[in-house]
């Protein structure tokens, strides 16, 4: 039984990895725009880049995985292609993780060629490579779950990029991404606080940082329960759609 | 014989809407079932709920010995589904999408390649094997949505309107298919709303309308239903939308259906006075009898008869079209 879920979530991944990297608007909002925005700021401030690096690629794993979600799942929910996944002796779990993990990977190849780009060009090699694997991975599932639950709702590829970017905008101006979060008002840091992305850009700074401390475990521990909060209503709403 | 399908009052509501009206009914193993209806009658409805794309509102259903709601993935092992839309991937070839299927499906490595040659050759296609599924026509699409169905040997397939859409030569060279396929041993599940279709092919139809069935039987019974009465069939020289209007006044008692403008069905009475009453009609009409013929009931005088519908609601497509 779980073999047969485990090799469903594997050729699912597999599948739209072949299948969807490469449409328009994954390049668009998975790649275009998080290398505009690292543009944008190394303009700006070229001598402090480097402190922007964590917010960077914690926006690069945001946009990534959730433009890929997006295509993934909107372009077979609005073709019927979602329907023949379901027909396969399967659970509709597996075949939502599948798309969390074709979103997943498409993420991680964006963040590790942004990460390296950065680490290469900024001379940053003093880092915990554990630690920034820890966070990259689990931030990953986080936001491809985020981005499966919120595109779900919807059935166009363009509804669904319109609704995840209101998540997108407030987490990357509250969430530490440009401006600390220690730096903002207290009501803001509350909120954000309450948001995931806050937990990705302050894990992967100490994963930048000389002497990471145990807040790290913490980030770590947070992103996995923001995890588990997303599959399981998307999962619940897939359900709903089709039952 | 065993029952590959057994249902017992099924009823499905979508919110305030019943799509279908505790519904019952066993198709036996290796037969071609047909569901026939018109659109919106419950025959979508009743095959996502067999194949465990939607929960029965109440009721229950086993397919191959396995109940639908909570056995449905070991029963999906076990069947083939063709939906009414030939939903694929278009980004990869022909080839490639029965592969993704075959590993879908856990059909092992060694077979995989083997078993999508040979139902690419199955069904004429194995030329356009390297050809992308977007690119191919509407027939070869719908054809190549059936092999990917079959692509893990199901015992059981459903078949929601296989050949909407299709030219003819497509149509008939599908049904074709289909009738290969129960002797071959696969017990067949098929959704129409083509009359001529579902006769051709079903050992069994159920008429489905507005979510109930209102009668299960061999096209052959069904036609008997029909023959009870005399039908004759009159055909007039002038067309004319009043023949249709004026006639059932003349005639109250029996059942009057235009099959086009200048041709009619009179069901029941007898041909002599039915025949005299059609000709004094004609003379006061300034119109002539051009044909009088005797007629076999088919199964659209049998769908008439048993649902009081037209059977040009049979002709109205998905849409509306």
């Amino acid at each position: 039984m779980w073999r047969d879920e485990l090799r469903g979530i594997f050729y699912i991944a597999l599948k739209d990895m072949r299948t969807y990297y490469l449409k328009p608007p994954s390049i668009s909002w998975g790649i275009v725009f998080p290398f505009a925005w690292i543009l944008a700021f190394y303009l700006r401030n070229p001598q402090n880049f480097e402190q922007l690096v964590p917010g960077l690629i914690a926006m690069t794993i945001l946009f990534s995985t959730t433009a890929a979600e997006a295509v993934v799942i909107n372009f077979e929910l609005r073709l019927g292609s979602l329907e023949r996944l379901l027909l396969a002796p399967i659970s509709m779990s597996a075949v939502l993780l599948g798309k969390v993990i074709g979103g997943t990977i498409f993420g991680l190849i964006m963040t590790v060629a942004v990460t390296l780009g950065s680490m290469v060009a900024l001379g940053l090699f003093n880092i915990s490579v554990l630690y920034l694997a820890l966070i990259i991975v689990s931030s990953l599932l986080v936001f491809s779950s985020l981005g499966a639950l919120l595109c779900v709702l919807v059935k166009e590829v363009f509804e669904a990029q319109t609704l995840l970017n209101l998540p997108r905008f407030i987490m990357v101006f509250l969430c530490g991404v440009v401006y600390p979060v220690s730096a903002m008002p207290l009501a803001l840091q509350y909120i954000a606080y309450l948001l995931p992305l806050t937990y990705t850009v302050e894990g992967l700074r100490q994963s930048f940082s000389p002497n990471p401390s145990a807040v790290i475990f913490v980030d770590a521990l947070v992103l996995i329960i923001f995890f588990t909060l997303f599959i399981l209503p998307a999962t619940k709403l897939l359900q709903r759609k089709f039952m | 014989m065993k029952n590959a399908i057994e249902a017992l009052n099924l009823t499905k509501f979508y919110g305030e809407i019943l799509a279908v009206d505790h519904i019952s009914f066993e198709v036996r193993e290796a037969e071609i079932f047909g569901f026939l209806g018109p659109n919106g009658a419950g025959k979508t409805t009743t095959i996502r709920i067999l194949t465990g794309l939607s929960r029965p509102t109440s009721g229950v259903a086993q397919v191959l010995g396995y109940d639908v709601v909570s056995e449905i993935v070991e029963a999906k092992k076990h069947i083939g589904v063709v939906p009414e839309i030939s939903n694929l991937y278009d980004e990869l070839s022909a080839f490639k999408n029965l592969l993704f299927m075959a590993q879908l499906y856990g059909i092992p490595r060694s077979q995989r390649k083997a078993r999508a040659e040979e139902l690419l050759k199955a069904f004429g296609l194995y030329e356009r094997k390297d050809h992308l599924f977007g690119t191919l026509s509407r027939g070869m699409k719908r054809a190549l949505t059936i092999a990917a169905a079959l692509i893990h040997n199901p015992k059981l397939v459903f078949l929601d309107e296989p050949t909407v859409g299709l030219d003819v030569v497509a149509a008939r060279s599908l049904r074709n298919l289909i009738s290969n396929l129960r002797y071959q041993g696969v017990t067949i599940f098929l959704t129409t709303h083509y009359l001529e279709e579902a006769d051709h092919l079903c050992d069994r139809i159920a008429i489905i309308v507005n979510g109930r069935i209102l009668k299960i039987d061999t096209p052959e019974m069904l036609k008997a239903i029909a023959e009870e009465r005399p039908i004759i069939e009159i055909s007039f020289k002038k067309a004319s939308s009043r023949i249709i209007e004026e006639l059932p006044r003349r005639l109250p008692e029996l059942k009057i259906v235009a099959t086009n403008h200048n041709k009619v069905r009179i069901y029941g009475g007898t041909p002599s006075s039915v025949l005299e009453k059609v000709l004094q009609y004609a003379k006061s009409e300034g119109n002539e009898i051009d044909k009088v013929n005797s007629v076999k009931p088919s199964l659209e005088d049998a769908f008439i008869k048993i649902t009081g519908l037209s059977p040009t609601i049979m002709a109205v497509e998905k849409g509306g079209k």
